[in-house]
């Protein structure tokens, strides 16, 4: 489904986020994606849909290679691979519906979409998609009245709008309270079970990694340190991934 | 710890000695100057000014008029003055001492029974009939006045005459004619901004686009693909031009015949909407086949050429019905004027439009091209294209500068427009190609943000009354060269602050469009645009604001609008005239800040 290899990022010529990472992802896995703040979580995701393009190594999704995709292909890419984000990153100031319909602008004929127009079958397939996420009520309502955890689920809504066969989540429940970031983590594990989409997610609290991840890989300073079942991640594993110091903390 | 040292003490010193000197250099060069403040002409006229300008003249009124005359002999007659007929009881009535006098000497004239508190001239009628104004006098409240004047040197044998004229104000206020002139040239500033804030708006906002570093960055293509669209682009324009050219005098024929005319009109939307829905498919998940595409482009292509056609069909319409409305509407006619003129400008318009979105298309068809060799080249085929369309790109580019520097300088020389530009460019290509031969991208984006940012700040930098006076020139003296200077100016003002909001847009919502698959457009038309709508009616508000304050000067130098009045009537000292103006602007100005605050407050 997604091989990266070898890939390293090296911001202005001096920050090495990421380096020289290697991993598969079957069809159909539930990938947490761990580590310290700062140890390159962020970077690899944006790499795989190359929001960011990597400095060196090279990504593969579904046999076509990313990293050597020209601009129709990368949308073509981009739009079966949704993306959640730990801010939600919706357009506030535009409807509920409009945000998630704008999950369907990879696909829709981009001359009819600067009109505001898409096809009646999207829009009632975005209404389906809200009915999902419990919010078939909000649709109408401008994106920033909506509370954190709902703002997360428009999110979500978005991302499977472009029938993706791969969801990246960025930190998705980050900002939210423990209770909101099960029903998030549950509608996510809920998509990758019943849809078979695969999912790559990165977490920061291992106790979400063991509920409802089937594999983890642990980034420290852009390197692959653990590529595993969660439960393998014993005290020995923990400091390798957090280093010393997070015992103290922790 | 901060310990005060005597280093730091003595650069305070210094600071203090150096401010004292700019400040006393700044007196010296504006030419400050108390002993001219002070002096006597100086305050008088100071407060007549002031008191001129606190009774703006804006009110006038139905005069009555009466005249009381009194007989004067100049010089005292031999035989004795004649006996001054006595005064009815109650009517107005003069007296003169001395009754007679030479020419020359000073009387003494007294009014009685006179309308109180009036103000009129004291003349003095020869034989000849000609009055000649001795003095003005002003009754007080009993109806009286008394005040001592000049005879003039008219010596005659017969009785003259002096007659007093008094003037009182009769009914209600009338406005005056410098309160209605002062209405329809403050109007014409209001309309003049509105014009030109719209003007500006519309070409800001596209302008602000490619000003926004954010939005530019990202926006790189091969060396092959930029030297194709720079090949491209001069073609598409003329391309577009005589396209366009060629349907205008084609729809002249078809504008003979009314029937015709109308008939085109309501056919030719259809075409177009039909073409358009065959070529433009709302959705597909397939790339489909290069026939297809080649034969959706066609009936696009079809379709725009129907449109131009079109567009001209509607002008001509526009401007014919216009013209027809105009004489018959009365005083609703400048509606006809405004279609007709509407009519006449997209008629003159479509012209340069098409040339440029031909240009466009041109230009990015090439660029796709310039993309897939790029891709698909290898190996010496590869370099042969890099290097050969580099060089070729910067030649021509170096050929465009210098036809144009040609044309601005007026040389002639081809050694300075033709070889020595194309030699430079070639030059200049090859040293990108060298740059980038490596298979590294042209920041095309970044190269039109700072080409654009460079073009809107020198634009800016000239003050609106500046352009206004070389659009004087061009378009001649009237409200029309105010409305494009400032129209021009605030394009460079609107595109920086425009820009600068889109910078400050969230990013997020800019990448999660990004991640969906969406082409730069959409992501614009859906991430950038709904972020930057509050800030941008606040700003076009806050630019009409601008314009009204900038067009009530502008017609100091000739741009129409009340400026011009004002200046009038401070050239011809009438400072109650100038103030009604002043009077005015201040109302405009207020009332626009107040209403531009509550609609910016309203659009957040
Ligand atoms: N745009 C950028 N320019 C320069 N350096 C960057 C940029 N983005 C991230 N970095 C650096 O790259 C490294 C990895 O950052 P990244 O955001 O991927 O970490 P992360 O694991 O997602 O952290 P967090 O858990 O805090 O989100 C950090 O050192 C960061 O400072
Ligand atoms: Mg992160």
């Amino acid at each position: 489904m997604l091989s990266v290899q070898h890939v390293t990022k090296v911001y202005d010529g001096t920050v090495r986020a990421l380096e020289d990472v290697t991993f598969d992802v079957s069809k159909g896995q539930f990938l947490a994606v761990i580590g310290l703040s700062g140890s390159g979580k962020s970077t690899l995701l944006r790499c795989i849909n190359r929001l960011i393009d990597p400095t060196a190594g090279r990504i593969v999704f579904d046999g076509v290679d990313v990293t050597a995709a020209n601009e129709a292909e990368l949308r073509r890419i981009r739009r079966r691979i949704g993306m959640v984000f730990q801010h939600f990153n919706l357009v506030h100031r535009s409807s509920v519906l409009t945000n998630v319909l704008s999950g369907r602008l990879g696909y829709v004929n981009p001359a009819l979409s600067i009109i505001n127009r898409f096809p009646a079958e999207d829009v009632h397939k975005a209404r389906l998609q809200l009915e999902r996420v419990g919010l078939a009520d909000k649709a109408s309502n401008r994106a920033d009245e909506l509370s954190g955890g709902q703002q997360q689920r428009v999110g979500i809504a978005r991302a499977l709008m472009q029938d993706p066969d791969m969801i990246l989540a960025d930190e998705p429940v980050a900002s939210l309270d423990p209770v909101l970031a099960h029903s998030i983590m549950q509608y996510l594990e809920q998509i990758n079970h019943e849809d078979g989409v695969t999912v790559l997610c990165s977490l920061h609290f291992l106790d979400l990694v063991h509920r409802y991840a089937n594999r983890a890989i642990a980034l420290n300073q852009g390197r692959l340190v653990f590529d595993g079942p969660p439960d393998e991640i014993d005290d020995q594993r923990f400091k390798e991934i957090y280093g010393k110091e997070a015992e103290r903390v922790g | 710890m901060n310990k005060a040292s005597p280093l730091k003490s003595l650069r305070l010193g210094l600071f203090v000695l150096a401010a004292l000197v700019i400040y006393a250099y700044g007196f010296q060069v504006t030419d400050v100057n108390l002993d001219e403040i002070q002096s006597e002409t100086r305050q008088t006229r100071l407060a007549r000014i002031i008191r001129a300008l606190f009774r703006p003249d804006l009110f006038e009124y139905e005069h009555e008029e009466f005249q009381v005359n009194t007989p004067i002999s100049v010089p005292c007659p031999a035989g004795g003055v004649l006996p001054t007929p006595r005064p009815t009881a109650g009517e107005p009535y003069l007296v003169l001492t001395p009754p007679c006098a030479d020419p020359r000497a000073e009387v003494t004239v007294e009014g009685f029974n006179f309308e109180p508190n009036t103000v009129g001239p004291l003349n003095f009628i020869p034989p000849s009939g000609v009055s000649l104004t001795m003095a003005n006098v002003e009754t007080d409240s009993d109806g009286h006045f008394a005040i001592s004047a000049r005879l003039p040197n008219r010596p005659s044998e017969e009785v003259q005459t002096i007659r007093a004229i008094t003037r009182r104000n009769v009914g209600a206020p009338m406005w005056s004619q410098n309160a209605r002139d002062t209405w329809s040239k403050i109007i014409e500033t209001v309309f003049l901004a509105l014009l030109a804030t719209t003007l500006a708006t519309i070409l800001a906002v596209p302008i602000s686009f490619f000003a926004a570093r954010n939005l530019m960055r990202d926006v790189t293509t091969s060396l092959a693909s930029t030297a194709l669209a720079i090949l491209a682009w001069p073609a598409g324009i003329l391309i577009g031009a005589s396209v366009a050219g060629w349907v205008g005098q084609a729809s002249r024929m078809l504008t003979a015949s009314l029937a015709i005319h109308v008939g085109a009109i309501i056919v030719g939307p259809l075409l177009i909407w039909g073409a358009a829905r065959w070529a433009v498919p709302p959705e597909e998940r397939r790339v489909p086949t290069i026939w297809l595409r080649l034969a959706r482009q066609a009936a696009l292509l079809v379709a725009v050429v129907i449109s131009v056609l079109a567009l001209f069909l509607v002008a001509q319409l526009a401007s014919d019905l216009g013209a027809a409305l105009r004489d018959r509407l009365g005083a609703l006619g400048f509606l006809g004027e405004f279609f007709a003129d509407l009519g006449d400008i997209v008629s003159l318009l479509i012209v340069p439009i098409a040339a440029l979105a031909a240009g466009a298309v041109v230009g990015s068809l090439a660029s796709r091209l310039g993309q897939m060799l790029n891709e698909h080249a290898s190996g010496g085929l590869w370099y042969t294209l890099h290097f050969g369309l580099g060089i070729l790109g910067g030649t021509v580019l170096g050929l465009l500068i210098g036809g144009a520097i040609g044309w601005l300088y007026e040389i002639s020389d081809p050694v300075f427009t033709r070889a020595l530009p194309a030699a430079l460019g070639g030059l200049g290509g090859l040293a990108l190609a060298v740059r980038t031969h490596a298979g590294r991208p042209v920041a095309i984006g970044l190269t039109i943000y700072y080409l654009t940012r460079t073009i809107l700040n020198a634009l800016r930098s000239i003050e609106a009354l500046i352009v206004a006076l070389v659009m004087v020139v061009w378009v001649g003296l009237g409200p029309f060269a105010g409305a494009l200077a400032l129209a021009l100016h605030s394009i460079a003002a609107g595109s920086k602050l425009y820009s600068e909001q889109v910078e400050s847009i969230m990013p997020g919502p800019l990448e999660a469009i990004k991640a969906t698959g969406a082409t730069r457009l959409q992501t614009i038309i859906y991430a950038v645009i709904p972020q930057i709508i509050p800030p941008y009616i606040s700003f076009t508000m806050y630019r009409w604001d601008i314009n009204v304050r900038m067009s009530t000067i502008i017609g100091f130098v000739g741009g129409g609008g009340i400026g011009f009045l004002l200046q009038q009537n401070m050239n011809l000292l009438d400072y109650r005239g100038a103030s009604a103006q002043i009077l005015a602007i201040a109302i405009v100005v207020a009332t626009m800040d107040y209403i531009s605050s509550r609609l910016r407050e309203r659009a957040i």
